[in-house]
């Protein structure tokens, strides 16, 4: 039974599935190989500074950055570097890999060392150089968001630990094993940045955590870094899509981003929780990122858990040393199941932003069949960002530039929420994915003269 | 072999026969209303209906050469709606041309399930009750159960426009122990299946609050007993299974408050005024024709936008 009398939720309830929550990370070592692409991010990424047949350390960059927005990558094993190939990626993109044999020996190299802070740009510097982006799953360089443009001030440190998606657990057990360190790296960007009040949002289904998280606070509040309205846990009620930046803001702090504007247009920067637990890593160790944190679970997988794993690990091999699967599997995704992406490939590394690899068996993974629209709605009363899921799909389907402009595409968030509810198995994401790439298409020939 | 779709790889378990169902089950306790108040006559047109509907989709959808949707019960729930606003002495045939035009005319030929502007419920109803204005006048009731004995009755709706008989009783409304079409008298059954399908989250409450509470108003403000037009007619009937369409209603919230208002006036304005008893049915006809305005009326305005965006 759902009672929805006044169907005002905005948000749907997908079954949770944390099975792995309380596994503590189990590091998986001994890869045959690591393929480590040069852009792991939201930019261009890197290009290479290492050739075929260098011996490189862990920790060691392998690409320095070709853009303002661009942050290095670094090995994640030491060996001998076999290959460096360009690939294309089922999407039709390009990449370019970086593949290191491992010699066994892990030997981290002496360029790893805690950066020397001092000022503002040294930290922002510091934090670009470790290779960090968001881990939540966006990838978006975190120097970039700690710098924001001198006419965008920011008062509020948003730090997402909402983890919404259903079956990932890794941002959960960083909160209840690394509370302290989370609460280190804010205090650092309070420090460096400078706001005025820091608010953690957290599900009501990791009241553990949330509770780890209210006492690592609680036992710095003296430090002179504390922010001035200081740093409070929120515990918001378990709903899909949560931890989407903008839905999280605005349940946090009641401010809305405006259309097409970042979070610092309202003076709001927003962390995932496990990329300020690294950031504080990094200021002790100067170890960059080069390992990651996941989930593994799904209906074919042996044994769920969460193992922490080498960048560039390849998909199929981190299978097998967790513990294999049971059944032959059906679909296997990188991340969760409401945004991931289906792997077409087993040999697909693990990058930057991985928070998860799921499992699905054959029966999980069969393509539900459409139907036509019987326009009962659901979809709207589901749409966090107030959009009318049904009509852009539409006009996608008809390829009327004009009707998507009007039905604001570009404000989708592709959370998946509207393919969640359709009764009619509608792939409205797909859908509106394929219409923002005609608004664009349409705007890039306008731009060259062409006619739209 | 891996398959590969675009996210969300998870999908809800509710779909378009699941929901249809809901509303069969809904209807049950009319139907066996239905058997109490006009005796086996009720149930049978019902089973007829819905048997009839789901022929002429399938047949429809086959020599159209389209996908078949027999099986998603839409045309299921169609059926029983068309048996619902007719009398229980409807002659057969009549009662086929309703289910042609509510299946063939005003579903399949604008595309089917979905396509539809008009709820072909609503729409028979209205082209049976113009066209064979002289066979649906006489409404009976069953004298015995299981007999043939029927005896026909005039309406509430009828009684309080001609004032020649005796209201019946607030139990016999509430029973729908008196003349009328089969699935509207009893406003007991209408409830419970009104109530299973909000349980369930198959409708939500503001079509229908809105189009009760306007017409009941509205009767009241005229003088009328808003009790006799809340508990006689069609309005029940409607507003859980009619104004709650999908396909022919609004999909938002300020679109279904527009709506229920305005069916809810012109039912008011047709019974008080008009020289027909009731008006539910003109009422939902109108306003599925103004649904699409009202759509783009209510159209939301995308979060952190701006009002409505330039076309």
């Amino acid at each position: 039974m759902k009672m929805n009398l006044l169907a005002l939720s905005r948000s749907i309830h997908p079954k949770d599935n944390k099975n792995t929550v309380g596994m503590a990370a189990i590091p998986l070592t001994g890869f045959s190989k690591v393929t480590i692409p040069l852009n792991m991010q939201i930019g261009p990424g890197c290009e290479a500074i290492v050739a075929k047949g260098d011996q490189v350390e862990i920790g060691q960059p392998l690409g320095k950055p070709i853009g303002p927005w661009s942050v290095p990558v670094h090995a994640s094993v030491s060996g001998q570097v076999a290959s460096i190939s360009e690939e294309i990626l089922s999407d039709g993109s390009h990449a370019e890999y970086v593949t290191i044999i491992p010699d066994g020996l892990d030997t981290v190299s002496p360029l790893v060392k805690p950066p020397q802070i001092e000022t503002k740009e040294d930290f922002i510097k510091a934090i670009r150089d470790s290779g960090l982006v968001g881990l939540g799953g966006a990838a978006f360089p975190t120097h970039v968001k700690l710098d924001p443009p001198a006419d965008r001030p920011v008062d509020t440190l948003v730090v997402n630990a909402a983890e919404c998606e259903p079956y990932i657990t890794s941002d959960c057990l960083i909160c209840n094993n690394g509370a302290p360190e989370v609460v280190e790296g804010i205090l650092a960007t309070c420090k460096w940045v400078g706001f005025d009040r820091v608010i953690i949002g957290i599900e009501d289904n990791k009241m553990e955590s949330a509770k780890a998280l209210k006492a690592a606070a609680r036992a710095v509040k003296d430090d002179p870094r504390w922010p001035r309205d200081g740093i409070s846990v929120k515990v918001l009620k378990t709903a899909y899509p949560t931890g989407a930046e903008k839905v999280l803001i605005r349940l946090l702090n009641g401010r809305i981003v405006p259309e097409g504007g970042l979070p610092c247009d309202i003076g709001v920067v927003v962390h995932n929780v496990s990329t300020l637990h690294f950031l504080a890593r990094y200021l002790k160790t100067g170890m960059p990122l080069v390992t990651k944190v996941i989930t593994l679970d799904g209906s074919a997988v042996a044994t769920p858990g969460n193992f922490e794993v080498p960048m560039g690990a390849m998909i199929e091999e981190v299978i097998e040393k967790a513990g294999g699967t049971k059944t032959t599997p059906g679909k296997i995704i990188m991340g969760g199941p409401m945004m991931g992406i289906a792997v077409d490939d087993m040999t697909r590394p693990i990058v930057k932003h991985n928070n998860a690899i799921l499992i699905f068996d054959e029966k999980e993974a069969e393509l539900p069949e459409e139907s036509a629209c019987i326009l009962c709605g659901r979809c709207i009363r589901a749409c966090p960002m107030r959009l009318l899921p049904m009509s852009i799909d539409k006009a996608a389907r008809g390829l009327d530039v004009k009707e998507l402009n009007a039905r604001h595409v570009q404000t989708c968030i592709e959370c998946g929420s509207c393919s969640y509810v359709c009764p009619a198995k509608r792939y409205l994401v797909q859908n509106i994915r394929n219409g923002k790439a005609l608004v664009e298409a349409a705007a890039a020939s306008t731009e060259k003269g062409g006619k739209s | 072999m891996l398959h590969v779709s675009a996210s969300p790889h998870l999908r809800d378990r509710v779909t378009t026969r699941s929901i249809m169902l809901h509303v069969i089950i809904a209807l049950v306790p009319v139907i066996i209303a239905s058997f109490f108040i006009f005796g086996l006559a009720g149930p049978m047109l019902f089973v007829f209906s819905a048997a009839i509907s789901a022929g002429f989709e399938a047949l429809s959808r086959m020599i159209m050469k389209r996908e078949q949707t027999v099986g998603d019960l839409s045309a299921i729930v169609t059926g029983l709606l068309v048996a619902a606003s007719l009398p229980a002495n409807t002659p057969l045939w009549i009662l086929i041309v309703g289910d042609f035009i509510a299946i063939v005319v005003v579903k399949q030929m604008f595309g089917g399930l979905g396509d539809n502007f008009a709820n072909p419920a609503v729409t028979a109803r209205i082209v049976l009750a113009v066209s064979f204005a002289g066979q649906l006048a006489s409404y009976s009731v069953a004298d015995k159960l299981l007999g043939i004995d029927l005896v026909t009755r005039a309406t509430p709706l009828m009684i309080a426009k001609e004032g020649s008989q005796a209201i019946p009783s607030f139990m016999d409304l509430l029973l729908g122990n008196h003349a009328g079409c089969i699935g509207e008298t009893s406003i007991a059954a209408l409830l419970a299946g009104g109530l299973f399908l909000l349980l369930t989250g198959i409708i939500d409450l503001w079509a229908p609050l809105t189009f009760i509470g306007t017409t009941v108003l509205f009767t009241w403000a005229t003088g009328a007993d808003p009790v006799l037009h809340l508990m006689s007619g069609a309005l029940i009937l409607a507003a859980f299974f009619m104004v709650t369409d999908y396909v022919t209603s609004p999909t938002t919230i300020p679109g279904k408050i527009i709506f229920g208002v305005g069916a809810g006036l012109i039912t008011g304005l047709l019974r008080i005024y008009s020289a027909m008893p009731e008006g539910v049915s003109f009422a939902i006809l109108f306003m599925n024709i103004l649904t699409p305005h009202i759509e783009r009326w209510t159209a939301p305005t995308a979060l952190g936008g701006v009002k409505h965006a330039k076309k």
